[in-house]
């Protein structure tokens, strides 16, 4: 008998990787580890829908309890791995459990980012991407009158406009001199903090925070500059730190994240990586590159699977991604770090418009607010390394589809 | 409580009920309907939802919105009676609504 695989994190990408060795027809046990409570679910809604009360839990669930039995994939719930032991090919789990492997994916994502901040772990200071933390914010914004948010990404903004939606006051505190200044073009970023602006939030950009103050709780931040900001609860939302500890501790080849080849595949050849975790060679972009988004954990996970199955296809993806904030719909196709040229299409006091950023002549990335022909334009244009003109892209009368053919 | 068949590329029908506030994606989904990947989760972001929706059936399931158009536009094979079905809603009017999904998502 086989031992199968084996994938530790019940998350996005693990779930992906599970299904799709299924799909191949791959004849041996899966056994899907993760150590929340909850089955995989999908964290977009965290800071949006879930958040704001539109949608109950029950909506988030990736698949139905019916679904892992139908599969045949053994999903274990509430089981943290504590240590890999390659030589002997097991997993072992905090309960002290051995669960040996033909081949092991680790699917482990990462936790919110904590800043060493003085007053960091007051009650009261959140951070969110897990089910239960996004609960404990909700339950702590039904209370309270005033939010601060620290980090203006795509997280800080979400949830900035979900507790607008339930009637806080917010605020939001960015060190950059822009929101989203990580992976936004600063006119995107300037463009949503006049939205967030509009709709009532005090985003301060070029702020930096000392110190979350509060004696037995937290109850506001103090700035750099001394000034003092009133909050019942604070968020911290500074981004991800990628969950290697288990490969490092391993052996394995880490760095921001734990390094795979384009099957996914890390420095030992029976252990794969997928998702937020994993750090690959993007052929696209010419660099290293981790990505944190929902299609990079579905595309990735499946592209694990395949080299399993002994189908193994690069994975170089157009990276895309989405964010909803108030009735906006952003969707990003490509990355524009090393842009060098932008072109804007559509205007952006009317609320729909698109801008188109190059390298050398090459279209690398397109950022669109409602404008979704421009997104899915962009994604075909730039996985063809296309080179359209910026003149006609400029020109709303030339319909997205004409730089198609 | 709707009923609902989804009928696949191959033939191969599932009636199922599903739940009113649920939209018509969901319902594949919790009932391992296959052929609806729904990669963005009802977000209509990622277009892998696509399914054509019965004749009969096109009045009571709505117009598109202008945001699920601009998706499905980009869809394989779009047909008159395609729509993103993370964009249905369903309710007792729904019920007996019939489905097709195309060959393939995405
Ligand atoms: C609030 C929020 C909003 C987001 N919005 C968007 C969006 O709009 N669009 C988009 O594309 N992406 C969005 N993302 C990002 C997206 O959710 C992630 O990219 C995706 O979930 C990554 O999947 P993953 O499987 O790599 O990691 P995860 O989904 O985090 O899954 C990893 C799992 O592994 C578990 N685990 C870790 N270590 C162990 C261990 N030792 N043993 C057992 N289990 C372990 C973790 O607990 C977790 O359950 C958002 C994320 C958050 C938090
Ligand atoms: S599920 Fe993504 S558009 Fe419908």
């Amino acid at each position: 008998m086989t031992v199968g695989t084996v994938i530790i994190g019940a998350g996005q990408a693990g779930l992906s990787a599970a299904e799709a060795l299924r799909k191949r027809g791959y004849a041996g046990p899966v056994t899907l580890l993760g150590d929340e409570a909850a089955p995989p679910y999908q964290r977009p809604p965290l800071s949006k829908g879930y958040l704001s009360g539109e949608l109950p839990a029950e909506r988030l669930w990736l698949k139905p309890e019916a679904y892992f039995d139908a599969a045949s994939i053994t999903l274990r719930t509430g089981v943290r791995a504590s240590a890999l032991d390659r030589a002997g090919r097991r997993v072992l789990t905090h309960e002290g459990e051995a669960i040996a492997y033909e081949h092991l994916i680790l699917a482990t994502g990462g936790a919110a980012r904590r800043l060493s901040l003085p007053g960091a772990d007051l009650p009261g200071v959140h951070v969110l991407r897990s089910l239960a933390e996004a609960d404990a914010l909700s339950d702590a914004l039904s209370g309270a009158r005033r939010l601060a948010i620290i980090g203006a990404g795509y997280i800080g903004l979400e949830v900035a406009a979900s507790a607008r939606k339930r009637g806080l006051e917010v605020s939001v505190l960015e060190a950059a001199d822009r929101p989203m200044a990580r992976t936004a073009s600063p006119l995107l970023g300037g463009w949503f903090g006049a939205l967030h602006r509009g709709y009532g939030v005090d985003l301060r950009v070029s702020t930096g925070v000392a110190a979350i103050t509060g004696a037995d709780r937290a109850d506001g931040v103090r700035l750099a500059d001394g000034e003092r900001v009133e909050a019942d609860l604070v968020l911290i939302a500074a981004g991800l730190v990628p969950g290697t500890q288990l490969a490092e501790a391993a052996g394995l080849d880490c760095a921001d994240g734990i390094l795979v080849d384009t099957h996914a595949r890390t420095s030992d050849p029976d252990i794969f990586a997928i998702g937020d975790v994993a750090r690959f060679d993007s052929d696209l972009y010419g660099r290293s590159i981790r990505l944190e988004s929902v299609q990079n954990a579905i595309e990735q996970g499946r592209a694990a699977a395949a080299a399993i199955c002994g189908a193994p296809a690069d994975y170089d993806p157009v990276p895309w991604f989405w964010s909803d904030q108030y009735d906006r719909k952003l969707q990003i196709a490509g990355l524009i770090e090393g842009a060098d040229a932008m072109v804007r299409r559509g205007d952006p006091e009317l609320g729909a418009f698109a801008l188109f950023h190059f390298q050398d002549g090459v279209l690398i990335a397109c950022e669109a607010v409602n404008s979704a022909p421009e997104f899915m334009t962009a994604q075909r244009l730039i996985a063809a390394r296309a080179r359209p003109d910026p003149d006609r892209l400029r020109d709303t009368t030339v319909a997205m589809r004409a730089f198609l053919s | 409580m709707a009923k609902i068949t989804y009928i696949e590329h191959s033939g191969a029908q599932h009636v199922v009920d599903v739940e009113t506030g649920l939209t018509v994606m969901e319902g594949a989904i919790r009932n391992l309907v296959p052929g609806i990947d729904a990669d963005c989760g009802g977000a209509c972001a990622c277009a892998t939802c696509h399914v054509y929706v019965d004749p009969d059936w096109m009045a009571r399931t709505g117009e598109r919105e202008s945001m699920e158009e601009s998706m499905l536009d980009f869809a394989g094979d779009v047909r008159d009676n395609s729509r993103l079905s993370c964009q249905i809603k369903v309710s007792e009017a729904l019920d007996g609504l019939i489905v097709r999904l195309p060959e393939q998502q995405g």
